[in-house]
């Protein structure tokens, strides 16, 4: 009984990862309409990125997120003003291939820059720190940080989406792009804006995703079907259905590799595939109208 | 009043050029075994492999809007099926390729329902997850190798051709066939009255709903042949390989990221796109494959400038400029005005 709680628990947390690479995927989908193939590997690039900036300046991986966080959300901006904006329009094609082109250049740029060995980013004793929940259960420290942070950056997309000047103007984009251009809105800011935050929050999670796991330059598909199966889960436009999406596709892998290793991802992706049978719109679809 | 009567042509002087140019090339290519080493073969094999798999692929993305990337797949499935049929059924390797197509297609059927459920873009990365499905349960089939992968017995090998020779030109035969076979499929669909449905598709969908073509039918029906196709296709290019791996059979570089490049710089949705694709894929393969993984960024790079400023593709750009088709599809109208002929005969 203990062994599947603490089953579900590390599914639970590992679920606050998987929401955000959704959160960032569910950002730029919203606003704009565009899905980005190459979310995955700008996860592995901002990992990367905080390799280096550990590896040079021997700073630790928590700390690194001062430097990676601004560096991606400037990347983000710049790749959206200069390539991204271009391929925007009623066709679907040029988004989703340059996207996909995208993917491919960043993989083989990491795997010319870095090669294929396998990274991991140190955090020190914080690694090892557990404590005991209830009797038989433990939780890792690291871990549950982890898991905070993304429910902090979850709400705090909320309040930005809900709050802020800048969340109307993607709000009002995100509705007619047309009427807002009117209203004196440069859409083409308001995407390269809406990128940099989503590459923000791609920054903090690749920083968490290479302390939590090795990395190397080919495992950035992988994390972008993570990031979307949370999304479909919890249903499209919903900030909160996407942290319950995370969650469930972490316990399903969680409880699959608990029955044999090999059914870990097999049981993410049927836990995903059931949902898009049975309730296609996803478990929290945001209100129509 | 005159009257006039209209006939609908396909065909145009540069399609009458191309249809010449097609058949002599066919038929020096299907001598090849005749003129060519055996290094010329196997690459020639390959590329009318991806002149197939794009071919394909453009219908399905390039007529029918439907943008997957996760066509791996059904390569991946023909080839295992192969694998399995000659394995454990003993079925002779030549008739698996045919089981593979109507499997598939039935397999493809489910697959479509779940898939066709994500719109646009995420249509696509739902078949990419379709995909990874198939690639954790092929590594689940202890039977074949589970994850690391089997070769194909040499009995079934021998089977095929009593000599390494007999059986090249047989697969190489084989090849070529197939992908005549797919391309004068597609031809003849869009040249069909699903044809002209489907153009509409790719032109504008909303237009061609309100026109009343049965636009998610029609995807329907393009989804499952396209499968069928590129399962045949891909049991083909395994048995050729005589190996067969889940990370091989259901690679998104090899199968999709390949295929798509080859139709974005030949030219997508035109037929004549993914054959230009192909040539010019492999002469960069062939001059820059020693460059390692610089050379997969460098592709990725032209495909980005291509759908960026050249979004039609080289053929596209060819087409544009001097109105050419080298396969008769375009319609056009044919007027004949009635009452001079009629004022001829007494």
């Amino acid at each position: 009984m203990t062994e599947w709680l603490n089953v579900i628990m590390q599914g639970v947390l590992i679920g606050g990862l998987y929401a955000m690479f959704a959160a960032g995927l569910s950002l730029i989908f919203g606003v704009m309409r565009l899905v980005n193939i190459a979310h995955g590997d700008l996860i592995v690039l901002a990992a990367y990125v905080a390799l280096t900036v550990t590896q040079t300046f021997g700073l630790d991986p928590l700390t690194s997120l001062l430097f990676v966080v601004p560096a991606m959300a400037l990347i983000g901006y710049a790749l959206q003003r200069l390539l991204l904006n271009r391929t925007l329009g009623d066709d679907l094609l040029p988004p989703l291939l340059v996207t996909f082109g995208l993917s491919i250049i960043i993989q083989n740029g990491l795997l010319e820059l870095f090669t294929a060995d396998s990274r991991k980013l140190q955090a020190g004793t914080i690694e090892v720190q557990t404590f005991q929940v209830t009797q038989g259960v433990w939780v890792g420290a690291l871990p549950l940080i982890q898991f905070a942070v993304a429910v902090a950056v979850i709400g705090g997309l909320q309040v930005l989406f809900y709050r802020t000047a800048l969340g109307r103007a993607f709000r009002a984009t995100s509705d007619d792009q047309s009427v807002a251009q009117l209203m004196g809105l440069d859409t083409r800011h308001v995407f390269a804006m809406a990128m940099a935050l989503s590459l923000a929050v791609v920054a903090i999670a690749g920083v968490f995703l290479a302390v939590r796991a090795n990395f190397d330059p080919a495992i950035g598909p992988a994390r972008l079907i993570f990031g979307f199966e949370a999304v479909i889960i919890g249903g499209l436009g919903s900030m909160w259905g996407t942290l319950a999406g995370g969650i469930i596709l972490g316990v399903s892998q969680a409880i699959g590799a608990q029955i044999d290793p090999g059914w870990q991802l097999l049981a993410g992706h049927i836990a995903f595939l059931v949902i898009l049978a049975v309730r296609p719109q996803g478990l929290f679809p945001r209100v129509s109208g | 009043m005159s009257l006039i009567a209209s006939t609908v042509e396909h065909a145009t002087r540069s399609s009458r050029i191309g249809v010449v140019v097609i058949g002599v090339t066919l038929v020096v290519l299907a001598l090849a075994p005749f003129w060519g080493e055996r290094q010329t073969l196997r690459l020639l094999a390959e590329m009318y492999s991806f002149v197939a798999l794009a071919s394909l692929w453009n219908l399905l993305a390039g007529y029918a809007g439907l943008v997957s990337v996760g066509q791996q797949a059904f390569v991946g499935f023909g080839g295992y099926l192969l694998f399995w049929l000659v394995i454990v059924s003993g079925v002779h390797p030549v008739a698996a390729i045919f089981i593979a197509g109507p499997v598939a297609a039935v397999v493809a059927v489910p697959v479509a329902a779940l898939t066709f459920r994500l719109r646009g873009a995420y249509f696509a990365i739902g078949t990419w997850v379709v995909a990874e499905v198939f690639r954790l349960l092929a590594s689940q089939i202890s039977v074949l190798g589970g994850g690391s992968g089997i070769s194909l017995p040499a009995a079934a090998v021998i089977a095929m051709a009593p000599t390494r020779q007999a059986r090249e030109f047989e697969i190489y035969w084989l090849a070529l066939a197939l992908t005549v076979v797919v391309l004068a499929a597609i031809v003849a669909l869009l040249r069909s009255r699903h044809g002209l449905a489907l153009t509409a598709i790719r032109d504008n969908e909303l237009a061609a709903q309100s026109n009343g073509i049965g636009v998610m039918r029609i995807k329907y029906i393009v989804y499952v042949l396209v499968a069928f196709g590129t399962s045949m296709v891909g049991a083909l290019i395994f048995l050729q390989k005589l190996r067969i791996s889940p990370d091989t059979a259901f690679s998104v570089n090899d199968w999709t990221a390949f295929v798509i490049f080859i139709t974005v710089i030949g030219g997508i949705g035109r037929i004549e796109g993914p054959i230009i694709g192909t040539i010019i894929f492999f002469v960069m393969r062939q001059t820059l494959s020693d460059l390692g993984s610089l050379y997969l960024l460098i592709m990725g790079a032209v495909a980005i400038v291509v759908m960026l400023w050249a979004p039609k593709g080289l053929w596209g750009l060819i087409a544009e400029r001097y109105g050419w088709q080298a396969l008769p599809l375009r319609r056009h109208l044919v007027l004949t005005a009635l009452d001079k002929k009629a004022g001829s005969t007494p």
